[in-house]
């Protein structure tokens, strides 16, 4: 893909790459516009520029140590993930969670979602200039995340699920604190609602933006938030439901208007509910043990674990082969679902668009890049590498193109011994 | 009714308001309780089990014998990842957290904390080795 302005021969039209580096976007990701004066008339993306082969480095380590490299995965769902990979290895070790356990990792993945969202509203202020949106709705998010830090110890990876239940209870004095807080949470976020259907700036500048109808989401497999503003009635909490969902009352909020606009109120709306999650979990919290002993190998199986994370529903796949590292661990995070719908979303719409239209998915590329496959663009030939052949043929790419890095990789070899 | 600046409103009502930020250094905000920061080895609860080297995810954490039942934990800042994994795993107790989250430094070699049961006796001693009298480990930040 040619990394440079050019105008199309035929059509006159003008192809315009958008990243990997672009002051639109928070990561880098490529996107390749081709416009007819200022409407975009196709679009693609490219993946990949936020590779960090994590799938290969968790099977490198133990069932322990992945907790945390799986945590790394996302910074804002990292609760997300790390549940739904703690989930599927409990079910092939046949473990039981105890209830307390299974309703802290709900207190906590909902107000990790409360956290996600506000941050959302926030970025998407700030991509139509509505910067004074970006500051109050992240003052706001300051009480959910020190909420956080008092129940996990940490802002932003909490690190509360490990095998076997979570690693902190909750004391009486926590759970006021947290009630408290989402009162005052449910007060704002009634404002911003208010101002969300009221506010024309807001009206004006998402409605009809991003369309995404009920029909094309399914057909591009959308989740979330996404999905569920074009009327996608789906939601893994309600559908699969696992940890202590299932005793929660709580109604799955979907929109018709199928536009950014949609995608706000839906977002919003699911902040009510999550509210009034946190007030459920913590009132019938049960007494108990919060932790049962884990073993260190995980029995030989395989097991898939769903979870509705803020952005969509995310699933793990483990594979075990007896021993106390994982075969095979295979992340899909929502936006890889999600980024199908965007080149959908922005066709037909102004180049002014695409930033809000991008971040209306919430879109986390370094959740997403996975996988690199090669393919030689002439002879049409796949290829895949594994781990030293990736490093060695990447060194020979350098080298033919004039840039020797043998002799910094010989001092980073033998600064890391 | 639908009007643009709505939000006026709001942005009027934090006029007087203090800012949200703090003055920090000169004013520091409260750790939240059990926030996971630098840790401390206490040496004479250490039976050399090496369960945390062995499940720390950075490899940040060593722990080497001196002689019989005596240990010495050498801990790398700059690769751990305060995820306190290693205080989990110790049934001994030997290793906690503390509060401490200033720890950058530009001198590398000054993030690598060695606590020692009794120094060796030929060999000689890093310049940051806390003797085991000395419970509480040297800040580099606090000079």
């Amino acid at each position: 893909m040619p990394n440079k302005i050019r105008k199309l021969p035929d059509s006159g039209d003008v192809q315009v790459p958008i990243g990997p580096q672009h002051p639109s976007l928070k990561e880098p990701e490529s996107f390749l516009l081709t416009l007819r004066g200022e409407k975009i008339t196709a679009a693609s993306v490219r993946l990949g520029y936020n590779h960090r082969g994590i799938e290969k480095a968790c099977e490198e380590r133990t069932y322990i140590q992945d907790l945390y490299l799986i945590e790394r995965v996302c910074g804002i769902c990292s609760h997300a993930h790390l549940t739904c990979f703690v989930q599927a290895v409990e079910e092939i070790a046949a473990i039981e969670v105890p209830k307390r356990a299974q309703y802290i990792r709900v207190v906590v993945g909902e107000l990790e979602r409360i956290h996600s969202h506000l941050l959302w509203l926030g970025v998407a202020g700030h991509e139509i200039g509505f910067d004074t949106l970006l500051m109050y709705s992240w003052r706001d998010r300051e009480i959910v995340m020190d909420i956080l830090a008092d129940l996990a110890g940490n802002r932003v990876h909490y690190g509360v699920t490990t095998y076997g239940g979570v690693k902190r209870d909750i004391t009486p004095e926590q759970i006021k604190d947290v009630l408290k807080a989402v009162d005052t949470l449910e007060e704002r976020t009634k404002y911003y609602i208010e101002l969300a259907k009221n506010e024309e700036t807001i009206i004006k500048r998402l409605s009809g933006v991003g369309m995404l109808k009920h029909d094309d989401a399914l057909r591009l497999g959308a989740v979330g938030p996404t999905a569920r503003a074009g009327g996608v009635d789906r939601d893994t909490r309600r559908d699969d439901p696992y940890a202590a969902y299932p005793e929660m009352k709580f109604k799955v909020v979907i929109d018709d208007h199928a536009d950014v606009y949609g995608r706000t109120l839906v977002r919003m709306g699911e902040l009510m509910e999550a509210y009034s999650i946190i007030r459920q979990a913590l009132t019938n919290m049960p007494e108990g043990v919060f932790r049962v002993r884990a073993p260190r190998r995980i029995p030989a199986g395989e097991a898939t674990g769903r979870y509705e994370a803020p952005r969509g529903e995310d699933v793990h796949y483990v594979k075990s082969n007896g021993s106390d590292k994982p075969e095979r661990v295979k992340i899909r995070a929502p936006t890889l679902a999600n980024i199908q719908a965007v080149t959908h979303m922005l066709e037909d719409r102004y180049l002014a668009d695409m930033p809000i239209v991008v971040a209306a998915i919430d879109p986390c590329f370094s959740c997403t890049d996975r996988l690199i496959g090669i393919k030689d663009l002439r002879t049409d030939k796949k290829q895949t590498l594994d781990w030293d052949n990736l490093r060695l043929s990447g060194i020979k790419w350098y080298q033919k193109r004039g840039v020797d890095f043998s002799r910094l990789n010989e001092k980073l070899k033998r600064s890391f011994k | 009714m639908k009007t643009p600046g709505k939000i006026l409103m709001q942005v009027l009502e934090s006029v007087g308001k203090k800012p949200a930020t703090l003055n920090y250094p000169q004013e520091k905000p409260p750790m939240a309780k059990g926030f996971r920061g630098k840790l401390k080895f206490k040496p004479e609860a250490c039976v050399g089990c090496m369960l945390c080297t062995k499940d720390c995810p950075s490899g940040a954490i060593q722990i080497k014998k001196l002689g019989e039942k005596q240990f010495q934990c050498e801990i790398d800042l700059s690769k751990c990842i305060y995820c306190a994994q290693c205080v989990e795993s110790c049934a001994r107790k030997a290793l906690e957290y503390t509060d401490e989250f200033e720890l950058a430094n530009i001198d590398r070699g000054k993030l690598k904390i060695v606590y020692s049961a009794q120094p060796p006796a030929n060999t000689q001693p890093p310049t940051n080795v806390q003797p085991s009298t000395n419970a509480q480990p040297q800040d580099p930040t606090q000079k």
